[in-house]
């Protein structure tokens, strides 16, 4: 009977280390496949966008959440609804801009980084940048055009994670040239 | 905890992304790209099977071996177990999955076919990952007759 037990808590932890473990392997590859960190970064970040504009419709239909009215209702579903459900954690939302169109996640640990060490010939790279990208093109299929970076990262020797996120304008619907 | 769509996205953008930079139009361009990916599935196996502590390692036979692919594996990755197990108890298995997750977004029929191996790829590695730290040495494929319902076929390597 305890095997049965064992065997369940097996596979619930083998499922939570198996996005960490691919996406280790991806940047590993990556690593291969590109010569310098910045190009990496670049893979990285559109991988991320195309991962963002189709995972933002898995979101709207899982977790029922209504349009955001602002920035800040944005950033309290980005931080307790979405991370949460896809990542697991709550980042804290803190270091809002006096104009309201810039805030800070804080990651006090980044699930993408277990068990990872960045090597010294690889300062640049920026290991969990797919994360901006979700987060860019994600929200440009809400209308949002947003840039996304880390200004703070474990990884590097910070104490936290940080990803800055600014508002750059609203998107209005477009009609295809033709249409008008 | 990773939600496990977010491993079924990752998935197909990385099968996107290395296909086309790994892809050589000439002939047998293709077994490049398929080998990266086979490749990556395989450390990620390997990683996943090192985790696992030694009492759940304790197996009697080949078969339980498989028995735990198709079970806890297949259940820790996709959320469900495979449907049908078939050995013929000389070191070949084939295990069958009716509606396979990392097909099921794409179509299902005839459509697509072609394009149906380089989203195996990286789970043939990760069969053949998971069986390497479990002490075993193989040769996974898979096939596609029509999806989303694939077949792995392992053969087990005697050394």
């Amino acid at each position: 009977m305890s095997r049965q037990a064992n065997r369940g808590t097996e596979s619930k932890k083998m499922s939570s280390e198996l996005f960490t473990l691919t996406y280790g392997a991806l940047v590993t590859q990556l690593c291969k496949d590109y010569e310098n960190d910045e190009d990496v970064n670049k893979q990285l970040d559109k991988m991320g966008y195309n991962i963002g504009v189709r995972l933002i419709e898995d979101f709207l239909a899982r977790s029922n959440v209504g349009r955001c009215h602002d920035f800040r209702e944005t950033a309290d579903v980005i931080a307790k609804v979405a991370f949460k459900m896809y990542l697991g954690i709550t980042p804290s939302i803190t270091n809002w801009s006096p104009a309201g169109d810039e805030f800070s996640l804080i990651l006090e640990n980044n699930p993408l980084v277990d068990f990872v060490e960045l090597p010294d010939n690889h300062s640049s790279l920026i290991y969990s940048n797919l994360l901006c990208g979700v987060l860019r093109g994600a929200l440009e299929m809400v209308q949002m055009a947003v840039e996304a970076k880390f200004v703070q990262d474990t990884l590097k020797g910070d104490g936290v994670t940080e990803i800055r996120m600014r508002f750059i304008r609203r998107i209005e619907d477009n009609l295809p040239a033709g249409e008008e | 905890m990773a939600d496990a769509a977010l491993f079924e996205f990752l998935h197909m953008e990385m099968v996107a992304e290395l296909w086309s930079h790994h892809y050589d139009p000439g002939p047998g361009g293709q077994k490049m790209s398929l080998s990266v990916l086979e490749g990556m599935g395989f450390r990620v196996g390997q990683a996943l099977g090192e985790r696992l502590p030694q009492e759940t390692l304790a197996f009697r036979e080949e078969l339980d071996v498989l028995k735990f692919l198709c079970k806890d594996l297949w259940v820790a990755v996709f959320q469900k177990q495979m449907d049908s197990l078939r050995a013929n108890h000389q070191g070949t298995y084939v295990l069958q999955d009716n509606s396979f997750p990392l097909l099921i977004r794409m179509a299902s029929g005839l459509q697509y076919l072609e394009e149906a191996p380089k989203f195996l790829a990286f789970t043939c590695g990760l069969l053949r990952g998971t069986l390497s730290t479990l002490g075993i040495k193989s040769l996974v494929t898979a096939s596609v007759a029509s999806l989303p319902t694939c077949k792995f076929q392992v053969v087990i390597q005697k050394t």
